[in-house]
């Protein structure tokens, strides 16, 4: 089951504090959407009232149409998977993932034959019997998992859901969430403060930052041509070059390159994989290595450029090259798209 | 092995503390209750005339009756009685309100033991307040018989357990993770069914602790049954002090305490049991 | 409507809760000599009376001197128990923390009633130092319990940290262990001091002719209801609200 979610104009306080500022979102049926932001972005929060455990100050939610801004978490198409799991330590893996159907009053046999269903997919069917105490990590954010979904809901909702797990497990566990996610069908939304996983997992990223949506697209426009800085240094590292926007565009010390943003101080972004020894539409010349080191699939070097010497860039060159600290590389970036933004 | 030497000197001073004034009297006691008297004179042996005396004597065995009695109506009542408001307080009053709401339903629990039952006694009497509410009220014409009853010393106890209770039940609500009622929520269960299914066996090691530290208090105490409910009915506690003020009769005073020990022992077994099956 | 039975049920355990208190307190100001209504009053009159008495203020002396030396003395033992036994490998451990805390499961009436047998039968004579004795007795496990529970493995560290800046073991004693359980030392101390003050049976048991002041109260008691048991009853009730909220200040607040 699956439907579409929208938030219409949601602004929350607590006391004084606001947490959510004129939230709106269209989320489509189906869809994976991450919320990412870092702690206190107000990303739990919207999370939370999406699932009805805070009632909004103000603004309406909306579920395949349905307005449930008012509705108890019991009574909404949706489920949550919490942080820290909550799974109910004194009942065995199939009491727990049958919970839900247990309360819609569903009889032992048929709920256990969903229970069953759900822990196949999850891949736990054979821990059917055995308490919450005797799993890995790994496995409790999988009963969570199966626990929400046994009840069939519209709308699935994960609070950082990987957040308790090691990095290997984290990455690995992404891939089963996506992949579950495209079998079941259901809307998902997740929070999570790590931009790595927002990529890996997402179909749409939503940015969120001070109580506010900073930016909402797929993980590669965002991380390409981010519409805010918060945006853009969030999404990775930046280098941030201060720039002055006049008549023929963005100056920068390294020359000027077109741009149509609003006249005055501003700053340009380029990615460290944006800055290399090709060609490029900005020639930054030549610029000194401070120090390079071999990472893999790239190699991270810092470099002092000779036209701003002010400025550290990081440059992420190709594998092959790893330069001696104190030679002269000459380099350029690519510039599309430009990102750029004024700075008052 | 110096450390193992550095250790015990460490552990020694309690150790023969404990040897000496817990372990020691203890032994003598026990010693005790297999002893007699003859007239004044203290005779040792190994007599069970003592625990015989006890199951012949109808006011002896009616005190562990009576003890047990009030002991049971007491935990069931102080339990049943505090889970709710532990519950209002830790889900129901806004949260910077819990600390200080906690810490006034539990601050007459610093009264003085003694002056506690004697308040009890204040508010219990023929011309105390509840009495003279009751006739106010017009629900009776004459004071009832409140004070020196099984109902003063059972009120006495419970006022005392209920915070006790409230103290250790609340702590146990806080501690459990809010996502487990939220989880039940999500999943469609109301109020008593988050209570029953969730909520209750979750706390439930917290309150068979809880009732059982109840129990050893309650059974034992000697102030609450003597000044609240009189000399109509006495408990073992109180027929212990009778052994040792009027007839200094200590062998017979001694296999008492033990028998109480061995009550104590029981609930603690029954308790333990309990915990055991319905946990895992 | 049942929105407002918690709240309901709120007040009410509240007023069976503070009924006794508030009796207590109110009759305390009575100006007559029954302390049962109607009220009388205000007087301070019993006050004047109980401050007066000269038994009442003696044992109240010898309450608090039971009350201090008996916790200095189980919070002492208990301290050197928990350091042996959470920092040395010592065989029969589990037996040994067993055996100290065992006291605490047995009623107070059978820890007096033990006591007293072996004091009569070496022929000591009953006083205030035989009533401490019991009351370090009963508040030793409690005070190990207390101490042995946070000596986590923090404090540990820190103390190997200091061994290996060539602290003795005295120093480390002194400069990193007792600092760093101060709270739990502090609040040993205190519930040990506010057990000992309110213990009646085990005084009871044990004194004979200067008594702690539950059991100088207990004696008034058996001349009936009086403001005069009002006043001193909330004397102490003030004593001990007084201590907690100290307590509740410097010892738990500091902590967090």
């Amino acid at each position: 089951m699956t439907a579409p979610v929208t938030i219409e104009a949601v602004t929350h306080r607590f006391g004084d504090f606001t947490a959510l500022c004129d939230i709106r979102l269209d989320i489509a049926a189906g869809e994976y959407v991450t919320l990412l932001g870092p702690s206190g972005c107000g990303k739990t929060t919207l999370l939370s009232v999406l699932g009805g455990f805070v009632a909004p100050t103000e603004g309406r939610v909306l579920i395949g149409g349905a307005d449930v801004t008012r509705l108890p978490p019991a009574r909404r198409p949706t489920t949550t998977v919490f942080q820290d799991y909550a799974l109910f330590p004194h009942m065995s893996l199939l009491d727990n993932v049958g919970f839900g159907l247990r309360m819609a009053g569903q009889d032992r046999r048929r709920r256990d034959a969903t229970a069953r269903e759900m822990l196949e997919l999850v891949g736990l069917a054979h821990a059917a019997r055995k308490r919450p105490h005797e799993l890995s990590g790994g496995q409790r954010q999988r009963v969570a998992l199966a626990r929400a979904l046994a009840v069939g809901p519209d709308v699935l909702l994960l609070d950082e859901p990987l957040g308790a797990l090691d990095l290997a497990l984290r990455r690995a566990m992404q891939d089963e969430l996506k992949s579950i996610q495209r079998q079941v069908g259901t809307t998902f939304v997740h929070v999570t403060h790590d931009q790595e996983e927002a990529m890996a997992i997402a179909d749409r990223i939503v940015v969120m930052n001070a109580g506010r949506i900073e930016d909402e697209g797929t993980p590669a426009r965002i991380w390409r041509a981010p519409r805010t800085l918060f945006a853009a240094g969030f999404m990775g590292e930046t280098n941030r070059i201060p720039a002055r926007a006049g008549g023929a565009g963005l100056e920068t010390p390294f020359g000027t390159v077109p741009w149509d943003g609003p006249r005055g101080d501003a700053v340009l972004c380029l990615r460290p994989d944006a800055v290399g020894t090709g060609p490029g539409a900005l020639a930054i010349g030549p610029a000194r290595v401070r120090d390079a080191a071999f990472f893999g699939t790239h190699t991270r070097a810092h470099l002092v450029p000779e036209a701003a010497p002010d400025l550290v860039l990081v440059a992420h060159l190709a594998p092959t090259e790893l330069p001696e600290p104190g030679a002269v590389l000459t380099l350029s970036a690519a510039t599309d798209p430009l990102t750029a933004f004024p700075t008052e | 092995m110096t450390g193992t030497r550095a250790g015990w000197g460490f552990v020694a001073p309690a150790l023969i503390w404990t040897l000496a004034f817990f372990v020691l009297p203890f032994a003598v006691m026990g010693a005790m209750s297999l002893a007699t008297l003859d007239g004044r004179t203290l005779v040792w042996g190994l007599s069970l005339s003592n625990y015989a005396e006890l199951a012949e004597k109808a006011y002896l065995w009616r005190a562990v009756v009576v003890s047990l009695e009030i002991t049971l109506t007491v935990t069931a009542l102080s339990v049943l009685l505090a889970y709710p408001l532990a519950w209002i307080i830790a889900y129901r009053v806004p949260e910077r309100w819990q600390r200080l709401a906690l810490l006034l339903a539990i601050l007459p629990f610093w009264t003085s033991y003694v002056v506690r039952s004697y308040a009890w006694l204040l508010v219990l009497s023929r011309e105390g307040v509840v009495n003279q509410a009751l006739i106010g009220l017009g629900l009776t014409a004459e004071p009832v018989t409140l004070a020196n009853t099984r109902l003063a010393t059972v009120t006495g106890f419970v006022h005392f357990f209920v915070m006790l209770l409230t103290l250790t039940i609340y702590a146990n609500l806080r501690q459990l993770s809010p996502n487990y009622r939220r989880a039940a929520m999500d999943l469609g269960a109301n109020a008593v069914q988050t209570f029953r299914h969730v909520i209750l066996p979750l706390t439930l090691p917290g309150i068979v602790t809880g009732a059982f530290l109840t129990f050893v208090l309650c059974i034992g105490d000697y102030i609450t049954p003597q000044i609240l409910g009189g000399n109509t009915e006495l408990t073992v506690p109180q027929v212990i002090m009778v052994q040792l003020g009027r007839r200094a009769d200590f062998p017979l005073a001694s296999a008492l305490a033990l028998v109480l020990m061995a009550l104590v022992t029981l609930a603690y077994l029954a308790g333990a049991r309990w915990l055991r099956v319905d946990r895992l | 409507m049942s929105r407002a039975i918690p709240w309901a049920y709120l007040a009410l355990m509240f007023g069976f809760i503070y009924l006794p208190v508030g009796a207590l307190v109110l009759f305390s100001f009575q100006d007559g000599t029954l302390p049962v209504p109607p009220f009388e009053g205000p007087s301070l009159r019993w006050y004047a009376d109980v401050l007066g008495d000269e038994d009442l203020t003696a044992a109240l002396l010898n309450s608090l001197l039971v009350a201090v030396g008996s916790s200095a003395v189980a919070v002492t033992l208990g301290f050197l128990a928990a350091y042996g036994l959470a920092r040395f490998v010592l065989p029969g451990a589990a037996l040994l923390r067993a055996l100290l805390i065992a006291p605490m499961t047995v009623s107070y009436l059978i820890v007096g009633l033990g006591l007293l047998i072996v004091i009569q039968r070496i022929g000591l004579p009953l006083s205030l130092l035989t009533a401490g004795i019991g009351h370090a007795v009963i508040n030793l496990p409690l005070a190990f319990a207390i101490i042995y529970a946070s000596m986590g493995g923090q404090q540990q560290n820190a103390e190997r940290a200091a061994r290996d800046l060539g602290a003795g073991e005295i120093a480390v004693l002194r400069l990193v262990t007792v600092p760093m359980l101060a709270p739990a030392i502090l609040a040993a101390f205190f519930l040990s001091v506010t057990l000992s003050w309110d213990e009646f049976i085990v005084a009871f048991l044990l004194t004979r002719f200067d008594v702690t002041l539950p059991v100088e109260i207990w004696s008034m008691l058996r001349s009936g209801l009086s403001p005069r048991l009002n006043a001193i009853g909330s004397v102490v009730f003030l004593i001990s609200v007084a201590a907690v909220v100290l307590a509740e200040l410097l010892v738990f607040r500091r902590r967090r």
